[in-house]
C-alpha cells in the first residue's frame, strides 16, 4: 500500500531485570496499523500486552527493534521532540482514578494537556475542554469537580477527553473498560467506536475480553508469555482460529445461549500461565497444549504466514 | 425551558474545594480546634506582644524581686524583679521566630533535596540519602550545641543551627512520597501528555505531597521549640536578658521550692503550647489524609 502506516513496530523486545533474573516481557513483536484501524492485543495477565502498549508510545524504552509513528522512529527523537510528538499519540489507562491527579479538577486535568504544549489562551482552553466534555458525554457542569467525586465511567470519560485534547492520531487503550461495570463498559465501547469513525483514529486496544476485541478490532494479536502466537484480521481469527491457544481462548468466551440446544460445556485451559521469569523450553504454550509433541517441547516455533495477513507460531502449521 | 435553565444555573459550577472538605473534617476534632485557637492566640501575641506587655523585658524592679503573683505582677516576679507575665509574652515572640524560622529552614532544605533525590534517582539519590543517614546517625542535640557554640548565641545563629540539623526527616519523607508516585499511572499519564520533568514535579507530584508536608511541618514546629528550650537548659539558648521559655524554666529550677510561680506559669504556658501544636498537627493529619 502506498499510504504510510500510522504505526509500524519492527521486532520490538523488552526485558525487565527482576531480582537479578531476566523477565522477557515482550519478544520480537512486529505489526503495522493504518489510520482508522484498530489492533486488538489479547492475552492473559503477564502476557506482555500492557508492556507492548507502552513500548508503542515509548512510555517504556524498547531493548530491541523500532517503533515508527507517522514515519518517525520514536527511539531517535530527542526528549523535547518526543514530548512534541506525544500530541499525536495518547494513552487511555485501565484505572482512570489512578491516572488522574487527585488534586486537580477534571477540567484542569484535560486543559493541562493543552497547557503543557502552550496551546491557546485560558479562555480558549476552557472552551475546548467544554467541547471535549460534551463530545465524550460529560456535562460541562462538572468541570470544577475533583476526580473522586465522579463514578468510574465518568472518570474514564475524563481520561478519554484528556487523550483527545491534543487531537491525536493514535490512541493506546490499556484495558479501558476492565475496571467498569458491564452496563458502562458498553457505553464506553460505543463512545470509542464513534470517536474512531469521527476522527479517523488508530487504536491499539488491549484487553483480555475477547468479545470486546472481536467487536472493535480490525486486526487481533494474541500474546502468550510475551510472544505473538497468532496475528490475523479479526474476522479471520475468530472464524479460523489456528493456534491451539487461540482456539481455547475463543472457546472460553462466555455467552448466553439463545436456546437449550445452544448450551455447551465450558472448556477451561488446563494449568496456569508459567512464570515469565522461567518460561518453558520450546513452544511457550506446550505445557498446556493438548496437541503438544516432543518437537514442541524442544524447539520454539517461528511465526509463519499461513494465509494472507494471518500469522501463527505453531509447529502444527510448519 | 425556562425552568430547566434556572435549575441548571443553580447547580452550575458548584465550587467544592478539598480544603473546604478538609476543614469540615478538622472541625470534628475538638482537641484540634482548641489547639488551633491556642496556636492562633500564640501567633497573635507573638505579633502584638511587645505592645501589650505591661513591662519591658529589660525592666528590673529590684524592690519587687521574687514577689508572688499579685495585681501588679499577675504571674509574680523573678529574682531580678522582672515581671514574669511580660517575660512570657516577650518569650512568645522569640519562640515563634526561632520555631518558624528553623522549621522553614529545615523544610526548604528537606523539600529541595527530597524532591531531587526522589525524581532524579541514581547517584543524586544515593548521595542525598547517605547524607540523610549521617544526619540521623549524629545526635542532633549535640550538633546543635556545637553549631551554637561556634556561631554564637544570637537569634539568627540559633535559628540556623536548629534549622540545618532538622532537614533530614523532611527530605526522607518527601523522597519516599515522590518515589511511590514516580511510577504511578498519574505521572505516566502526565508523561504521555508530553509534560516535562519540571511540569510533572510542580503540577503533579508536589501538590500530592503537600498534605503530608503540612502535617510534617505542624509536627516539626513543637519539635524545634523543644530543641530551643533544651539548648537553654544547658545555657546555650538565647542570651539573657532576651527572655525565652527555656531560660525561664532553667532558672526557676533552683528556686522551685521557694518561688514556685517562677516555674508554674512558664511551664504551663509552654506545655499547653507544645500540646496545642501537636493537637493541630494531629487534626491536620486526620483532616488531610482521610484514607489513613
Amino acid at each position: 500500500m502506498s499510504v504510510e502506516p500510522l504505526i509500524v513496530a519492527e521486532s520490538i523486545s523488552k526485558n525487565f531485570r527482576v531480582s537479578r533474573r531476566t523477565l522477557r516481557a515482550v519478544q520480537r513483536v512486529s505489526f503495522s496499523l493504518q489510520a482508522g484501524e484498530t489492533l486488538g492485543l489479547v492475552g492473559e495477565s503477564g502476557s506482555g500486552k500492557s508492556t507492548l502498549g507502552r513500548l508503542c508510545l515509548r512510555l517504556l524504552e524498547a531493548d530491541e527493534g523500532s517503533v515508527r509513528v507517522g514515519g518517525q522512529d520514536l527511539a531517535k527523537l530527542s526528549p523535547k521532540a518526543l514530548r512534541e510528538k506525544r500530541k499525536e499519540m495518547q494513552f487511555v489507562f485501565q484505572d482512570p482514578m489512578a491516572s488522574l491527579n487527585p488534586r486537580m479538577t477534571v477540567g484542569k486535568a484535560v486543559s493541562d494537556a493543552l497547557r503543557i504544549h502552550g496551546i491557546g489562551t485560558k479562555q480558549e482552553r476552557l472552551n475546548r475542554v467544554e467541547e471535549l466534555f460534551t463530545r465524550v458525554g460529560l456535562s460541562p457542569e462538572i468541570i470544577d469537580v475533583f476526580p473522586f467525586e465522579l463514578s468510574g465511567g465518568q472518570q474514564q470519560r475524563v481520561g478519554i477527553a484528556r487523550a483527545l485534547a491534543l487531537r491525536p492520531k493514535l490512541i493506546v487503550c490499556d484495558e479501558p473498560i476492565s475496571a467498569l461495570d458491564v452496563s458502562i463498559q458498553v457505553q464506553i465501547i460505543e463512545l470509542l467506536r464513534d470517536l474512531q469513525k469521527e476522527m479517523n483514529l488508530g487504536y491499539i486496544f488491549i484487553s483480555h475480553n475477547l468479545g470486546v476485541v472481536q467487536y472493535l478490532s480490525d486486526y487481533v494479536m494474541v500474546l502468550y508469555l510475551g510472544e505473538v502466537v497468532e496475528y490475523a484480521s479479526a474476522d479471520d481469527l475468530f472464524e479460523h482460529p489456528s493456534h491451539p491457544y487461540t482456539k481455547v481462548l475463543i472457546e472460553s468466551i462466555l455467552s448466553v445461549p439463545s436456546s437449550d440446544a445452544g448450551r455447551r460445556e465450558l472448556i477451561a485451559i488446563p494449568g496456569e500461565v508459567p512464570s515469565p521469569l522461567s518460561p518453558p523450553s520450546g513452544c511457550p504454550f506446550h505445557p498446556r497444549c493438548k496437541e503438544a509433541t516432543d518437537h514442541c517441547r524442544q524447539e520454539k516455533p517461528l511465526l509463519r504466514e499461513i494465509a494472507s495477513r494471518h500469522q501463527v507460531s505453531c509447529h502444527l502449521y510448519a | 425551558m425556562a425552568v430547566v435553565m434556572t435549575n441548571v444555573a443553580a447547580t452550575k459550577r458548584k465550587k467544592r474545594s478539598q480544603w473546604g472538605l478538609a476543614f469540615r473534617r478538622y472541625r470534628r476534632n475538638k482537641l484540634a480546634v482548641f489547639g488551633l485557637i491556642w496556636v492562633a492566640l500564640f501567633l497573635l501575641i507573638g505579633v502584638i506582644g511587645p505592645y501589650i506587655a505591661p513591662y519591658n523585658y529589660q525592666t528590673a524592679n529590684f524592690l519587687a524581686a521574687n514577689s508572688p503573683p499579685s495585681l501588679a505582677h499577675i504571674f509574680g516576679t523573678d529574682n531580678l524583679g522582672h515581671d514574669m507575665f511580660s517575660e512570657i509574652i516577650w518569650s512568645v515572640q522569640n519562640a515563634l521566630e526561632i520555631a518558624f524560622g528553623a522549621t522553614l529552614v529545615s523544610f526548604l532544605i528537606g523539600i529541595v533535596l527530597g524532591m531531587w533525590a526522589g525524581l532524579r534517582g541514581g547517584l543524586a539519590d544515593l548521595i542525598i540519602m547517605r547524607l540523610v543517614d549521617s544526619m540521623f546517625a549524629i545526635p542532633t542535640y549535640f550538633l546543635d550545641l556545637i553549631l551554637v557554640v561556634s556561631f554564637g548565641r544570637g537569634m539568627g545563629p540559633i535559628l540556623l543551627a536548629i534549622g540545618i540539623t532538622g532537614w533530614a526527616s523532611y527530605a526522607r519523607l518527601i523522597r519516599s512520597q515522590v518515589l511511590s508516585m514516580r511510577n504511578s499511572d498519574m505521572v505516566e499519564a502526565a508523561r504521555s501528555l508530553g509534560a516535562s520533568q519540571t511540569q510533572i514535579a510542580w503540577r503533579y507530584v508536589l501538590p500530592n505531597v503537600m498534605n503530608s508536608m503540612v502535617v510534617a511541618l505542624a509536627f516539626g514546629i513543637p519539635g524545634d521549640l523543644t530543641v530551643m528550650a533544651g539548648l537553654s537548659v544547658v545555657g546555650m539558648g538565647l542570651r539573657p536578658p532576651l527572655p525565652s521559655f527555656g531560660n525561664m524554666l532553667a532558672q526557676s529550677g533552683v528556686n522551685v521550692l521557694g518561688y514556685p510561680w517562677l516555674m508554674y506559669f512558664p511551664a504551663i504556658v509552654f506545655a499547653i503550647t507544645l500540646l496545642s501544636f501537636l493537637f493541630v498537627a494531629d487534626g491536620l493529619q486526620e483532616a488531610l489524609n482521610p484514607k489513613g
